[in-house]
């Protein structure tokens, strides 16, 4: 591992966000625009935005960082960057570290402002403290940081990875509890969202919410939320080859 | 005798099912520049993959540097520029070369003066992707003159440049040679054959000659590269039918 090498592909990384403007803006306001449009739709209903509402605000990084991710890595295979960095000495994770730490710090500039928005602007209330939101809401965006490298291997093109993200998430997203608690699903499928990482990160931003510590269910959730994006950045790292046919 | 700089033994590569490179022997020696001439599609490419060490292969060895071809200590040693520009559309040029000269451990200073050297002085805050092909092309080739490399595999660096351009991007492969680096050049241009201390000449994934431009001119009495080739060409073919 070289730290100097990762912190220059982070700010490489950062650079190209910075000569795409409309990306950036995209990031940072859809969220924005999706909390106010939940706030709205529920008008009549705050008891559903203020469970729904929390929740969102880590599942909205995880989502665009899933999808920047897997375009940008795959951009890199298809260019031949990947391929000409891989010649280079850089080890894998340095590269992986690098994009961790660009989408990490938009990540949290992301949460920043939809906690904002959400908690001044938008009457939403958590019990937990909201500051927990951020690191949790970061530890998401890695999440689906590491799904989108690994997804990327699979795709030959853009729009092939702009369709993982629906074939990828949305399931997670359906099973993690979200719409309907999970003891209430089919047996079949509560097992299977126990081993899909999105329910731990949909449980741990509610556990927030409610107020738990880390003594109880959060702390495990949030142990297995990280073992699910260390699994998924080595299933990643594992697409990453230095030789091919 | 010296280990020569690269090393190729009985190399055989299998790319989607076919028997791309036939077990191909070669030695390299250092320090001069060996042009690898050939049609397009006759394996030039998969063998300076190879070379680099990005190529999986089927059976043989290929030593560079005394090392295996590939190895860690040879990533930050062997330069290697692709056919296509490997570098980001959505930088500066200063940006992918500041980028490179990171993870290469090079000097912010050797960015100023290999965008000279590839006559890209004053492109260097233009976004890559706005640049021609022409240019695209010098700034790959820039990112890998950054770190000085001791050897360094160039596919096809000259296509599409202007014929004063490709001069000058010739005079510095000179320049490299003499500082000591070695070079590999490929070309399906058979005139750039005449610029080269040594040529391997390859046809269909095996290589057909492998000598000094006036040793292969002497030996097929062809009064050009071309000539030798063809001339080349058809002895192996002969062989080929005495064979069978």
């Amino acid at each position: 591992m070289n730290v100097a090498i990762a912190a220059a592909t982070g700010r490489r990384v950062l650079t190209q966000l910075r000569h795409d403007p409309r990306t950036l803006a995209l990031l940072l306001v859809v969220p924005v625009v999706l909390m106010l449009l939940m706030k709205t739709v529920f008008w009549n209903q705050d008891g559903v935005f203020q469970r729904v509402g929390p929740p969102l605000l880590g599942i909205f990084p995880l989502t665009s960082m899933f999808l920047v991710t897997s375009v940008a890595m795959l951009r890199e295979r298809t260019s031949g960057t990947l391929e000409r960095l891989l010649s280079m000495p850089l080890a894998k994770v340095d590269l992986l570290l690098g994009y961790a730490l660009a989408f990490g710090a938009v990540a949290v500039v992301q949460t920043v402002i939809v906690s904002m928005v959400a908690f001044a602007l938008l009457d939403l209330n958590i019990e937990g403290p909201i500051v927990a939101l951020v690191p949790l809401a970061t530890l998401n965006a890695l999440l689906g940081m590491a799904m989108g490298l690994f997804v990327s291997a699979f795709a030959a093109t853009e729009f092939q990875a702009v369709q993982f993200m629906p074939a990828f998430l949305l399931p997670q997203f359906l099973l993690s509890g979200l719409l309907t608690p999970r003891s209430a699903m089919l047996r079949g499928l509560e097992l299977l969202s126990d081993v899909l990482p999105m329910t731990y990160a949909y449980d741990a931003l509610a556990r927030v919410a409610a107020g738990d510590g880390l003594e109880t269910r959060l702390g495990l959730d949030i142990g297995l939320l990280a073992l699910g994006t260390v699994a998924s950045l080595a299933l990643g790292a594992a697409t990453l080859r230095r030789r091919t046919a | 005798m010296d280990e020569a700089t690269i090393e190729v033994r009985d190399l055989r590569v299998v790319r989607g099912g076919h028997e791309v490179l036939h077990g191909v022997s070669v030695s390299v020696p250092g320090g001069v520049i060996t042009g690898l001439l050939g049609p397009s599609g006759c394996g030039k490419t998969t063998l300076m993959r190879a070379i680099v060490g990005v190529q999986r292969i089927a059976s043989g060895e290929v030593r560079v540097l005394g090392a295996p071809a590939g190895s860690r200590g040879l990533r930050a040693r062997v330069g290697y520029v692709t056919q296509a520009p490997a570098v980001y559309g959505d930088l500066t040029v200063a940006e992918n070369l500041r980028y490179f000269a990171r993870v290469l451990g090079a000097a912010q200073e050797a960015v100023g003066r290999t965008v000279g050297v590839v006559g890209l002085a004053g492109f260097e805050k233009r976004l890559v992707r706005e640049l021609s092909g022409g240019e695209l092309a010098r700034v790959s080739l820039a990112t890998a003159l950054l770190n000085d490399p001791e050897l360094l595999i160039l596919d096809e660096p000259t296509v599409g440049l202007d014929p004063v351009l490709r001069e000058s991007l010739w005079g510095t492969f000179r320049e490299l040679a003499h500082a000591g680096a070695t070079l590999v050049v490929s070309s399906h241009v058979m005139d750039e054959a005449r610029r080269c201390d040594r040529l391997m000449l390859m046809r269909d994934g095996a290589l057909i000659a492998d000598d000094t431009p006036a040793q292969i001119l002497a030996a097929t009495g062809a009064k050009d590269m071309e000539g030798a080739f063809l001339a080349l060409v058809g002895s192996s073919e002969r062989d080929e039918v005495r064979a069978t």
